[in-house]
């Protein structure tokens, strides 16, 4: 290993102040400058056995776009970044990159990785400034037509690879406004909608057609699409349907899934109430249930909203937090407070049917279960109240039904979601593929955008036989 | 975006808007509602299918003034457009032939219950229907309703128009007098859905009320909607609307379509119907 190399450390991300960034919904990472991103491009050894491509789900040529990086030759870094991936923006912010590429660099064997996500965004970001060109619109070039289902991430990927192979594409998205939980769910201050939206160009550009206001399963079915002239069809409409705890207490007023508390805000831009009219109402005191992503989303949120306390409720401990390290630090370096070990049992209500307070209770880490981690047990007596006004459930979301409940012959697993190939994205049923959180039950960005690729690759394949 | 065809004042503050959205109209069954957002700030506000013509392609919405959003709805003239449209969501009424069926609209419940009579009076059923409202100037769709209905009734709260007092009035009536009923279809406001599946209760004739709690997304992916049914947390929007009314847990959903009334409040005080409003003085 090259000594300088080693003796650069890792560049920090410039961002907003804590105490500032919890008074606004502004981008909390603001991004590497061009100094910093060639100081961090040049830690890469530029390894003869690269390994951190082994850790991204969509295979990006990693250390190709940093060497390109390092050349200032940031025109050709992007480019070989969106040879896989076509939204690097995005996921330069919110993939977990210490569980994908940057645990696999051969430089956090010893010291701290290269800082390939924020590279990715720098990359993504240069683009951005420079004047946006027109990109190739083969549209309808094939002759064939394809529906996608659903425009989060995998319904996106899949739309854009397949009107790259000449297909003509229509997305049917069910909400106002296409982007899917990166939309409604990922707050403005983590993903400014901003760069969803210019993605969301960007492959319209390729001529897809995206149609919003869409309930498939209420305006049109699977197999009407098939009947009106859609070759095959891709279905990404994601985990969006909430899970409460089956407490008591949960249908009081101030329980909030995550869902709707994210969307009030995100979606329907509730911080700004009332000169947007959705409302959206907190109180002092907030307590959110889980420590995923969406969890950390919420309990964030909620300060920027005006609450004095917001809660993380976690039944295991801290390294079993499934959030994104850096969603984990932010939230405490903004006064989070981390009740950890820790489940509701019950939620109290006043005589008006309001939330008053949080019954938990304390659990210690017993044997590990068969997912290797340590299984929470309860500590017998160890009841306790908090006081509270608001609640977040975010403790994960199924699979919405209303696409299965009217396709019959479209075979799911036992907790909902479509069973469909894992290389493919074929489905049980002819022409009709799938992927992304409505196969695999929530999971990441890039996960989705990896099944959306794959499943676009076999629909050609499909189409071309 | 989707444009109004045809708009009329059918009472002070209750509105009737024909719109064009082809696709919905096509698919809409009775029972079913559809969201709308007027605008770029605006809610997303659910409102049941008054009527459709899947020919004309045409869904027919009845909705009253309440807050700043249906009020500022109710600016809206012929020719503008709704910018967002969504539909047609929750599942459709059972209709089926059951015998006699009493069908009961309270206030602008009457506009969602039509489409519901009218179907079970296709379905060969004979029809009771029990109309309701504050006085005779609020009273909608007393015409359209008495041609779909075997027999009308008519209450208000001031004895203006038909018997003084409730439509529960007459359906305990009915209930007395041992009128064979085999199926109730009550929409109204949630006191009047309570009280009817209170009255019904104990003659144990099958009751079933539209619920209208506060929606967000209306596609089963927020819960905002969430209703107890028996011991079961329902989504309204998609396991609903229509449950039955016997089993409804009503005092948490009066409680819950509270939630909001402050901000509604603030909401109408920000806007220009607290003070001088210049669309409506136009009317
Ligand atoms: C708050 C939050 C924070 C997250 N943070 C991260 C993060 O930091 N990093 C990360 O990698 N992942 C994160 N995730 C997870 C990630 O967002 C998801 O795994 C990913 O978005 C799944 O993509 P998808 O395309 O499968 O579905 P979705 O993004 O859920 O999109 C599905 C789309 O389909 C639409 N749809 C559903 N039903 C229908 C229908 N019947 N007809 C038409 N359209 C329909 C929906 O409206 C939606 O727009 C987060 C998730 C949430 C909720
Ligand atoms: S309105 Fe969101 S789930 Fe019903």
């Amino acid at each position: 290993m090259s000594k300088e190399k080693v003796k650069i450390e890792r560049q920090s991300m410039p961002h907003q102040e804590a105490a500032e960034r919890i008074q606004n919904f502004s981008e909390v990472a603001l991004g590497y400058n061009e100094e910093q991103a060639l100081l961090e491009a040049s830690r890469c050894l530029d390894c003869k056995k690269p390994t951190c491509m082994e850790g991204c789900p969509v295979e990006v040529d990693i250390p190709v776009f940093i060497k390109h990086i390092k050349a200032k030759e940031y025109q050709m870094a992007i480019d070989a970044i969106k040879m896989k991936n076509n939204l690097p923006a995005i996921c330069g912010r919110v993939c977990p990159q210490e569980n994908q590429c940057e645990k696999h660099c051969v430089l956090g064997k010893k010291f701290t990785p290269v800082a390939i996500g924020r590279l990715e965004r720098f990359a993504a970001d240069w683009e951005f400034k420079q004047p946006s060109e027109t990109r190739e619109n083969n549209k309808g070039k094939s002759g064939k037509k394809v529906a996608v289902v659903g425009s989060g991430p995998a319904g996106l990927t899949a739309a854009a690879d397949l009107a790259m192979f000449g297909y003509q594409v229509t997305v049917f998205e069910a909400l106002h406004t296409a982007g899917g939980v990166l939309v409604y769910g990922i707050p403005e201050f983590r993903l400014p909608k901003a760069i969803v939206e210019r993605e969301i160009q960007g492959i319209k550009q390729l001529g897809v057609e995206i149609r919003t206001n869409m309930v498939v399963g209420a305006v049109n079915t699977i197999d009407e699409l098939m009947k009106n002239g859609f070759d095959a069809v891709f279905i990404g409409t994601g985990a969006g349907l909430p899970n409460f705890m089956q407490i008591p207490g949960e249908n009081l007023n101030g329980v909030y899934s995550a869902n709707e508390f994210l969307t009030r805000t995100n979606l329907m831009k509730g911080y700004l109430f009332p000169e947007y009219l959705t409302p959206i109402r907190i109180g002092k005191k907030v307590a959110v249930i889980g420590a995923g992503n969406v969890a950390m989303d919420s309990a964030r949120t909620a300060l920027r909203l005006g609450a004095e306390e917001s809660y993380i409720i976690y039944r295991r401990s801290d390294k079993e937090m499934p959030a994104r390290g850096e969603e984990i630090e932010h939230a405490r370096e903004e006064g989070v407070k981390f009740r950890l070990l820790t489940s509701p049992v019950e939620i109290i209500g006043d005589e008006k049917g309001w939330v008053k307070a949080l019954k938990c209770q304390r659990f210690e880490l017993g044997e590990a279960d068969e997912s290797g981690r340590r299984r929470p047990v309860a500590i017998p007596g160890s009841e306790y109240e908090m006081e509270m006004d608001t609640v977040v459930m975010a403790i994960g979301q199924g699979p919405n039904p209303l696409v299965p409940r009217t396709t019959p012959d479209l075979q799911l697993n036992r907790h909902g979601n479509i069973i469909a190939d894992e290389t493919s994205g074929q489905t049980s049923k002819k022409g009709v593929f799938a992927g992304g959180d409505i196969v695999t039950g929530a999971a990441t960005v890039i996960q989705a955008m990896g099944a959306g690729k794959k499943a676009a690759r076999a629909i050609h394949e499909y189409l071309s036989n | 975006m989707f444009e109004i065809i045809r708009k009329e004042t059918l009472a002070e503050g209750i509105k009737l808007f024909e719109v064009a959205a082809p696709e919905i109209a096509k698919k809409a069954e009775p029972g079913q509602f559809i969201i709308l957002r007027k605008d770029e700030r605006g809610e997303r506000i659910p409102l049941t299918i008054a009527d459709f013509d899947r020919n004309l392609g045409i869904l027919v919405l009845i909705f009253q003034e309440v807050g700043r959003s249906t009020k500022e709805l109710g600016c809206m003239e012929v020719g503008d457009k709704i910018l967002d449209l969504a539909g047609p969501l929750g599942r459709a009424s059972e209709i089926e032939e059951y015998g006699r069926v009493v069908c009961i609209g309270g206030g602008v419940g009457i506009a969602p219950v039509y489409p519901i009579t009218r179907a079970l009076n296709n379905a060969d059923n004979e029809v009771i229907s029990i109309i309701g409202a504050r006085s005779a100037d609020q009273l909608i769709l007393k015409d359209k309703m008495a041609e779909i209905s075997h027999q009308l009734y008519i209450a208000s709260d001031d004895g203006t128009i038909g018997q003084k007092g409730f439509v529960t009035d007459v359906l305990a009536k009915l209930l007395a007098d041992e009128v064979k009923i085999d199926l109730i279809v009550a929409i109204g406001p949630l006191p009047m859905m309570q009280a009817v599946s209170e009255v019904s209760r104990p003659f144990g004739v099958k009751t079933t009320v539209s619920m209208n709690p506060i929606m967000v997304d209306g596609t089963g992916m927020c819960g905002a909607c969430r209703v107890a049914v028996g011991d079961k947390t329902k989504f309204a929007c998609v396991d609903g609307p229509e449950f039955d009314g016997h089993k409804v847990d009503w005092d948490l959903a009066i409680k819950r379509s509270r939630m909001f009334l402050a901000e509604e409040k603030q909401a109408i005080e920000h806007s220009c119907f607290g003070g001088e409003c210049q669309c409506q003085k136009k009317k």
